[in-house]
């Protein structure tokens, strides 16, 4: 008897891709972040009879490997991350629409942001969760999460010197400073 | 109806979220984000997380096989 793949298992593949790329974005590290899916995948199997099929594994998974690395973080505490941080050099390889040398100013304006900003950013910007689903993984309020996302990314303009896009003035740049002056 | 409209609304409400948030697909942010996220993506899986998954797998399908009731009675 061949047994079929199960949903379980197939839904779990469909996802590492994603996952893998947001492990790391958090780990700066393509070692690290390869250790840290394999960690996230056992936890993952433990525990699949606490995930209800049909609802959303890929929140579910990202949620497992956010606790995971936060933990191992407090564990082993902070280690130095690389110079560029966030995402290593392997990535500038790749060519997408933008010069390497924009890339790599983009890679280093990344890392330079709060960890909260950081993730907050790239769960909504690249891995495509709603506000909704961000704030559950990173365990914060949507409006939390609203302004995280806002401070990145006016931080990132900052950083990038990028001008030209919307509700960009000296507000945004106070609600880097104060909690209570967001942009939205 | 009362369902649709408010629907609808929150339709609205996140795609205006989204459009405030400089992250969309014409934003130069938005789009670098992408590209690294996606470049990772398309690095494919290390064989020793899929090898770690079938693993995990077969062990789970021998154990349900030992434990359910034998074929023909």
């Amino acid at each position: 008897m061949t047994a079929e793949p199960t949903s379980f298992k197939r839904e779990m593949l469909a996802t590492l891709p994603s996952l893998r790329a947001f492990a790391v974005s958090l780990t700066g590290k393509h070692d690290k972040a390869d250790d840290l899916v394999q960690d996230t995948v056992m936890k993952a199997w433990a525990k699949q009879t606490s995930f209800e099929m049909g609802t959303n594994i890929k929140a579910w998974l990202f949620t497992i490997l956010r606790n995971e690395f936060y933990s191992q973080m407090r564990k082993r505490g902070r280690e130095v991350q690389d110079s560029d941080g966030a995402f290593t050099e392997r990535l500038s390889v790749h060519p997408a629409q933008y010069g390497s040398m924009d890339m790599q100013d983009f890679k280093k304006a990344l890392s330079q942001l709060p960890d909260d900003q950081r993730e907050a950013v790239i769960l909504i910007g690249a891995s495509g969760f709603s506000y909704e689903e961000a704030a559950a993984i990173c365990d914060c309020a949507v409006g939390t999460m609203k302004s995280r996302v806002s401070r990145a990314r006016t931080r990132l303009q900052d950083i990038l010197k990028i001008t030209g896009e919307a509700d960009y003035g000296p507000d945004a740049v106070s609600a880097q400073v104060t909690t209570s002056n967001h942009s939205f | 109806m009362m369902k649709d409209k408010l629907v609808t609304q929150q339709r609205m409400r996140t795609q205006a979220g989204r459009a405030e948030d400089g992250l969309g697909p014409n934003t130069d942010i938005g789009n670098r984000l992408r590209a690294l996220y996606g470049a990772v993506q398309e690095e494919g899986v290390p064989d020793q997380l899929l090898d770690l998954l079938e693993k995990l797998d077969s062990a789970e399908q021998a154990q349900k096989a030992k434990n359910a009731p034998r074929d023909g009675e």
